[in-house]
Parts: structure tokens; C-alpha cells; sequence
């Protein structure tokens, strides 16, 4: 009753604390991304307050030496057409195409609709 | 002594619950998925088969980080909600229909997920509540149309009040109703149901992408 379920025990434990936690460190810088993208699709809070909650992340990013998460650049992009920043609107799309030249045929899509131009 | 069973208890429970993202599917055959070498994934607007309005929202904005954590780039959500919005899409019914070979012209991905989100949000008894989130999704090629994948994950929150007497449970039951309601009790677990939906290396889960230090090049 008392050597055999206490090893058990303490082994089932150890599973816990270390099977989950054997994962390796962040790709990407993440910050507000995801909270912003949901708040945009729910319409909450203006562009500018998104844009500002996005552009202090990316400090933070920047300063850590971390990526931005895929999709982190084209969404600021896409708010600063929003508000009808079309040179931010270029840089951001353009930077999203360089670090992921995966997204290149999609940002140029759009830059070539000029998607500055649909803003509110 | 008796804490010690109790130690081992939750573990067993932590050991059940947080690792068992997905089911076991021993087996699984990854064969379309390993041709298909997809390295960009278009998340598409889920369909809603909840009553819950937010619910698509929920986990659409969630579903980025667990891809791209396995090493897809993953087409940036939000841009893609307003590219079909200016084409007169807005709903998920509607643009899970469009053709693939379109979708792959316009966002350039290897691969579309097809989401569905069968439970959001929160069921309130008389002695707690109970927030549950599951979604299933199917990941297709956008260059053949050929199912490559599927998977689902689910998370659910359990509150019990026990001790307080009948009064007590009432009130912090209604308290509870309240507090769900006003934070949106469902958008953190919408994002574990992800995180166990989509993270690669599970069992019957997704590979690692190319962008991944996992992802094994055939």
C-alpha cells in the first residue's frame, strides 16, 4: 500500500510538472496580435487605438530581437489604410512580403488594389 | 500520508487532461500531407453552428499562433476578413464555398483550414456553470482540392460552489452569470481549444512546417 503508490505518485507528478512544459521557445514575437486581430473583427475601439496598441508591441518586439508573427506587419498595414495612411500602408505590406516571402503574391495583391483607397 | 494521494490524484488529473489535446489516433495516416508540403495555410472564417455571434470571431483570431508556432506562415487574418468583405463576402457559409483555385490566386497559400465551431460559451446550473469551446477543421489543398488533414480540439472550464449552502450557491452562481457574460468567457478557452486543434506533434495533430526547427524534410 505505501512504497508502490508513492513512487507512482511522485512519478505521475513529475509527468505533470515536466511532459507539457518540454516545448521549445517562441518563435515569433506575438504581444497584442491576436487580442488586436479579434477587437477588429468584433469592431471594437477606433483604428488609432489598434494601430497604437500595435506599433508600442512592435517596440517591444524589436527590443527583445524577435520576428514579428506572421500577419503582425500586413494587419498594421491594413489599419493604416483604414485611416488613410497610404505610405504606411506600403511599408507594412512591403515588410510583411520580406520577412515571409510566403505572403509576397498576397501583399502584392493588395497593393496593386490599393487597398488604401476602400478606407471607411 | 492522505496528501500524498491526493498529489498524486491531481497529477493524474493534470497528466489526463493537459496533455490530451488530441485523440490518440495511433496510426494516422499522414501520406497527402507529407506530398503535399504545404508551407502557407489561409484560415477561412469558421462556420457557426453555436448561437453565440462571437464565436467565429473568437476562434478566427485565435487560430494564428498555434500554426505559426508549428511552422506555417499563416495568411493574416484580419486582412483576409476585409479582402472577401470588398468582394461581398461576409459570410462563412459563403466563402467556404468559394473555389480553391481562386483562393489560391488571390492569397497565394499552399492550403485552406475549413473550420466549423460546434460548442462557444457558457451553460449556467444551479450549482456553477460549465464554458465549453469545440471546433473541428479539415485542412485542404488549395492546388489539387484534396483533403490533406483533420482534426479537432476542445477545452471546457468547470466551476462548482460546494460547502456554501444553498443561499451561497445561488448567489455566486448568479455572480458567475454575470461575470461570463461581461468578459466574454469563452475567448481564452476558444484559445486552448486551438492551441489543442492545431499544435503539431500531437497524436494524429498536424507535422511541423518548414518554418519549424521540428518540421523533418522528406
Amino acid at each position: 500500500m505505501s512504497a508502490l503508490p508513492r513512487t507512482l505518485c511522485a512519478g505521475l507528478l513529475l509527468l505533470a510538472l515536466v511532459g507539457c512544459a518540454s516545448q521549445p521557445r517562441s518563435l515569433y514575437g506575438w504581444e497584442g496580435y491576436q487580442p488586436q486581430v479579434y477587437a477588429y473583427l468584433k469592431g471594437e475601439g477606433s483604428y488609432e487605438e489598434q494601430i497604437a496598441v500595435l506599433e508600442q508591441g512592435l517596440q517591444r518586439i524589436r527590443a527583445r530581437g524577435q520576428t514579428p508573427a506572421p500577419g503582425y506587419h500586413a494587419h498594421l498595414g491594413m489599419l493604416y489604410a483604414q485611416i488613410g495612411r497610404s505610405d504606411q500602408v506600403v511599408q507594412q505590406f512591403q515588410t510583411e512580403a520580406e520577412l515571409f516571402p510566403e505572403s509576397r503574391p498576397y501583399m502584392e495583391f493588395l497593393l496593386k488594389r490599393k487597398i488604401q483607397e476602400v478606407g471607411p | 500520508m492522505k496528501w500524498m494521494h491526493r498529489v498524486g490524484l491531481a497529477g493524474l488529473v493534470v497528466v489526463l487532461s493537459g496533455c490530451a489535446g488530441q485523440g490518440a489516433q495511433p496510426g494516422h495516416d499522414y501520406s497527402a500531407l507529407r506530398e503535399s508540403r504545404p508551407a502557407s495555410i489561409l484560415v477561412l472564417p469558421p462556420l457557426n453552428e453555436t448561437p453565440e455571434i462571437l464565436a467565429p470571431a473568437g476562434l478566427l483570431a485565435q487560430m494564428t499562433a498555434p500554426l505559426a508556432e508549428s511552422g506555417y506562415y499563416v495568411v493574416p487574418v484580419g486582412v483576409m476578413v476585409e479582402t472577401f468583405r470588398q468582394n461581398g463576402l461576409d459570410q462563412p457559409a459563403d466563402i467556404q464555398q468559394v473555389d480553391p483555385a481562386r483562393l489560391r490566386q488571390i492569397f497565394g497559400a499552399d492550403a485552406a483550414l475549413y473550420t466549423t465551431v460546434e460548442e462557444y460559451g457558457a451553460r449556467y446550473m444551479l450549482v456553477g456553470s460549465v464554458v465549453k469551446v469545440r471546433a473541428r477543421t479539415r485542412l485542404v489543398d488549395l492546388r489539387t482540392g484534396r483533403e490533406l488533414w483533420s482534426g479537432s480540439g476542445e477545452a471546457v472550464r468547470q466551476s462548482n460552489n460546494n460547502g456554501n449552502g444553498l443561499l451561497g450557491m445561488l448567489i455566486s452562481a448568479a455572480i458567475e452569470q454575470v461575470a461570463n457574460s461581461l468578459s466574454d468567457a469563452a475567448y481564452p478557452l476558444a484559445g486552448v481549444a486551438s492551441q489543442r486543434m492545431l499544435a503539431a506533434g500531437g497524436s494524429g495533430g498536424l507535422l511541423h512546417g518548414p518554418r519549424s526547427p521540428r518540421h523533418q524534410p522528406e
